[in-house]
C-alpha cells in the first residue's frame, strides 16, 4: 500500500479566510444587539409611540446616521433591508418598476454578484434590455464600452469591488458617464463598504448596496442608498416603513449591529489589511506555476487575494486545507453545486484550468501576520502533494 | 457507527470513506513499465485520471494498477477505491465492476458527484480495450475508436464526446490511420482542449490520429 498523501491534521484553532463570503461577529456588535432583543424589543412607532416603540425608533435613526455619514450622505437616503441581495433587487426592479424612467436597457458587467445577474436576466426577459460589459484580464470594465452602450438605458449596474478577484472598478468614472447622460447608476458596494472610501457627493452614485456581514456585524441586514430624487418603485408591498420600499417590521437588533459594526471598522483596519493581503500574495506566488487574479495595489480590495495553481484542482486543495484547520474558497467548478466554474475568472479570458485552480484567500480585522504566515505554508504544502498525484505536473516546466 | 459520529465525519457531503481515500489515496503515482496507460476526463472539466496497468499475461490478470489525478476528492477517492477493487482481477472479472459498486463501496456519493465513479470506470474500459488491441485480440476499427472515445469528456457539458455529439463521424484505414471529423471549431479552446485529450486518449497505440474540425 502507499504511503498516506498527507498525514493526519495536528488539532489547531480555525485560521478563516474566507471573509469574503463572511465574517465573524464581533462581541461588541453582540451586546449591543442583545439590548435591543432582550431589553428594547419593540419595533419602531411613528410619530408617536409608546416607550418601547420610542427606544427602538431612536436607536434605528441613530444607526441610518451613523451609516449614512459613513458614505458622506443624508440620513433619509439610507434604507435598511435584509442585506445586499435585497438591497439590489430593490434598486433594480425598483427601477423597472418605475413609471417615472422610460429607456428600455439595463447595463451591467459579466462579473457582478449572481443576484445582479440574475435579476437584470429575468428583465430581459419581461421586455427590457440588457447589455452585459466584458472586462479586462484584471476585472476591469472598460469606460469606452460603457460609453459606447449608452443609448436607451435606464440604469448602469456597476460593482465596487469584486467578490472573487477584488478588483476595484473606477466606480467615480463610471458615475459621471452616468450622470451626464440621465442614467441611473446602481452600484454593489457589497464587499467594499466600511473598507474602500465610499463617498457619494464626490462620486455620483445613485443607489448603493451595502451589507453588515461582512464587517463583522450580523448577517440578515444590510441598506440601500436612494439618492434624493431618484424614483423607485418597489417590487415588495407592505406598510410604508423604509419610506415604502423595503416594508416590514424592521430588524432592529441586526440595524443596530449593523451601525456598531460601521463603528468598529476604521480606516486603520483598511491599511493594515492592506499590507498583509501584499505580504500573503508576494508568499502565495512563490508558487511554482502560481499566478494572481486581479489587480494589484490600490486599485484591488484590501482584504481579497486570489491565486490561481496550475495542474491542481481547487475543492481538492480546499479540503486538505479544511482538514488542515484553514479555511479558504475556490473557483473550481468541482466545489460549485452546478459544477460551473466561476464566472468571474472565466470572463477574465484565462483557461478553465486556471478557474479549477483558482483559491481566494480574504482577511478580516482580526487577521494576524502569524495566521497568514501559516496559509502560505499550508497552501505550498497541499499544492505540492496534489502536484505529486497530478498526471499534468510533468508538463508543467515544458510549458511555462 | 452512531448517526452523530457518521454526521461529524461528513465533510462537504462526502462519507468518511470517501475522506479516507482522499486523504490516503491507494495506489497512486506512475508504473514505469507498465503494459498500458489510459487517461481519461479532461483538464477542461477539472475531471482527469490517468491509469497505469500491468497484466499477467498468462492469465489476462491485472497484476499491479496505479492512477494519477487531476480533479476532486471524489475524483481522487474513486480512483482509488477503483484500482483497490480490481487488483489481481482478470480483465473479465474486473468487467464486472460497475460504477454503482465503486460508489457503494465508497459508502455513496452525493448525487453531482457520481460521474467521478463512471470516470474511473471509464478509464479502466479504456485501458482493458487498449490492451486487447495491444495483444492483437480486437481490431483497430470504428468500433473500437468510438469506445475509446467515451472516456473523452465534453468540457463544456461534461459528458463524453460521443454522446455531446462532438465527434460528428469516425473512419479507420487499414487498422492505422483514424479520422475524426469534430464539431469545434478549428483554433477555438475547445478544439485544443479535444486535441490534446483525444491524443491522449490514444496514446500508446500504434496508430495515426487525424482530426478534422470545422473552419
Amino acid at each position: 500500500m502507499s504511503q498516506p498523501l498527507v498525514p493526519e491534521p495536528q488539532t489547531q484553532k480555525l485560521v478563516y479566510l474566507d471573509n469574503a463570503q463572511t465574517t465573524r461577529l464581533d462581541p461588541a456588535v453582540l451586546d449591543v444587539m442583545k439590548q435591543f432583543m432582550m431589553e428594547n424589543y419593540g419595533v419602531p412607532g411613528g410619530e408617536f409611540g409608546y416607550r418601547l416603540e420610542e427606544e427602538a425608533r431612536e436607536a434605528v435613526e441613530q444607526a441610518r446616521e451613523t451609516i449614512a455619514r459613513r458614505i458622506n450622505a443624508s440620513p433619509q437616503e439610507i434604507i435598511f433591508t435584509s442585506g445586499g441581495t435585497e438591497s439590489n433587487n430593490i434598486a433594480i426592479f425598483g427601477a423597472a418598476n418605475s413609471n417615472y424612467y422610460k429607456a428600455k436597457r439595463f447595463v451591467t458587467s459579466k462579473i457582478e454578484h449572481t443576484s445582479v445577474l440574475r435579476i437584470i436576466d429575468k428583465l430581459s426577459r419581461q421586455g427590457f434590455q440588457k447589455t452585459l460589459l466584458d472586462v479586462d484580464q484584471q476585472g476591469f470594465v472598460n469606460t469606452a464600452d460603457l460609453k459606447a452602450a449608452i443609448e436607451d438605458v435606464r440604469m448602469v449596474s456597476v460593482q465596487h469591488a469584486n467578490q472573487e478577484i477584488g478588483t476595484l472598478q473606477d466606480v467615480a468614472a463610471i458615475g459621471e458617464i452616468c450622470r451626464n447622460n440621465g442614467i441611473l447608476f446602481h452600484c454593489d458596494a457589497v464587499q467594499s463598504f466600511a473598507k474602500e472610501k465610499i463617498d457619494v457627493q464626490s462620486a455620483k452614485f445613485d443607489l448603493v448596496s451595502i451589507s453588515s456581514h461582512l464587517i463583522h456585524g450580523p448577517k440578515g441586514v444590510g441598506a440601500l442608498y436612494v439618492r434624493e430624487g431618484v424614483k423607485l418603485q418597489s417590487p415588495l408591498e407592505g406598510d410604508d416603513r423604509e419610506r415604502g420600499l423595503r416594508p416590514g417590521t424592521p430588524n432592529v437588533a441586526g440595524i443596530v449591529g449593523f451601525a456598531k459594526a460601521v463603528e468598529l471598522m476604521t480606516h486603520e483596519h483598511a491599511l493594515r489589511m492592506s499590507g498583509l493581503r501584499d505580504e500573503l500574495i508576494g508568499a502565495l506566488l512563490t508558487i511554482s506555476d502560481s499566478r494572481l487574479n486581479g489587480p494589484t495595489g490600490e486599485r484591488r480590495l484590501c482584504n481579497n487575494a486570489n491565486i490561481s495553481f496550475g495542474a491542481v484542482e481547487g475543492e481538492a486543495i480546499l479540503m486538505h486545507l479544511d482538514l488542515r484547520g484553514l479555511v479558504v474558497n475556490t473557483g473550481s467548478a468541482c466545489y460549485s453545486q452546478k459544477l460551473e466554474p466561476s464566472h468571474v475568472i472565466r470572463a477574465l479570458g484565462g483557461t478553465l484550468e486556471e478557474s479549477h485552480g483558482s483559491i481566494r484567500l480574504s482577511l478580516s480585522k482580526w487577521t494576524t501576520k502569524e495566521e497568514l504566515a501559516y496559509a502560505a505554508e499550508t497552501v505550498k504544502e497541499v499544492v505540492d502533494k496534489l502536484r505529486e498525484l497530478s498526471p499534468l505536473r510533468r508538463k508543467v516546466p515544458a510549458q511555462r | 457507527m452512531t448517526a452523530t459520529s457518521e454526521t461529524s465525519a461528513r465533510k462537504f457531503g462526502y462519507s468518511e470513506k470517501v475522506m479516507d481515500h482522499f486523504k490516503n489515496p491507494r495506489n497512486i503515482g506512475v508504473l514505469e513499465d507498465a503494459d498500458v496507460t489510459a487517461k481519461v476526463g479532461s483538464v477542461a472539466c477539472g475531471d482527469l485520471i490517468k491509469l497505469y496497468l500491468k497484466f499477467d499475461p498468462d492469465h489476462d490478470q491485472i497484476k499491479d494498477i496505479r492512477f494519477e489525478s487531476y480533479g476532486c476528492a471524489a475524483n481522487i477517492a474513486t480512483s482509488s477505491m477503483m484500482t483497490e477493487m480490481v487488483k489481481g482481477k482478470t480483465i473479465d472479472d474486473a468487467r464486472k465492476v460497475t460504477f454503482k459498486e465503486i460508489a457503494e463501496q465508497l459508502g455513496g456519493l452525493p448525487r453531482i458527484k457520481l460521474h467521478c465513479a463512471v470516470l474511473s470506470r471509464q478509464g479502466l474500459e479504456a485501458a482493458f480495450l487498449k490492451y486487447e488491441a495491444k495483444r492483437g485480440r480486437v481490431k483497430i476499427d470504428e468500433s473500437f475508436v468510438n469506445k475509446v472515445l467515451r472516456g473523452v469528456l465534453d468540457p463544456v457539458e461534461g459528458v463524453d464526446v460521443i454522446s455531446a455529439k462532438i465527434v460528428e463521424s469516425v473512419a479507420v484505414e487499414q487498422g492505422k490511420r483514424v479520422i475524426m471529423q469534430l464539431s469545434a471549431k478549428a483554433g477555438s479552446e475547445l478544439a485544443k482542449s479535444l486535441t490534446d485529450d483525444i491524443h491522449d486518449a490514444f496514446e500508446g497505440l500504434d496508430i495515426e490520429l487525424n482530426l478534422k474540425f470545422k473552419d
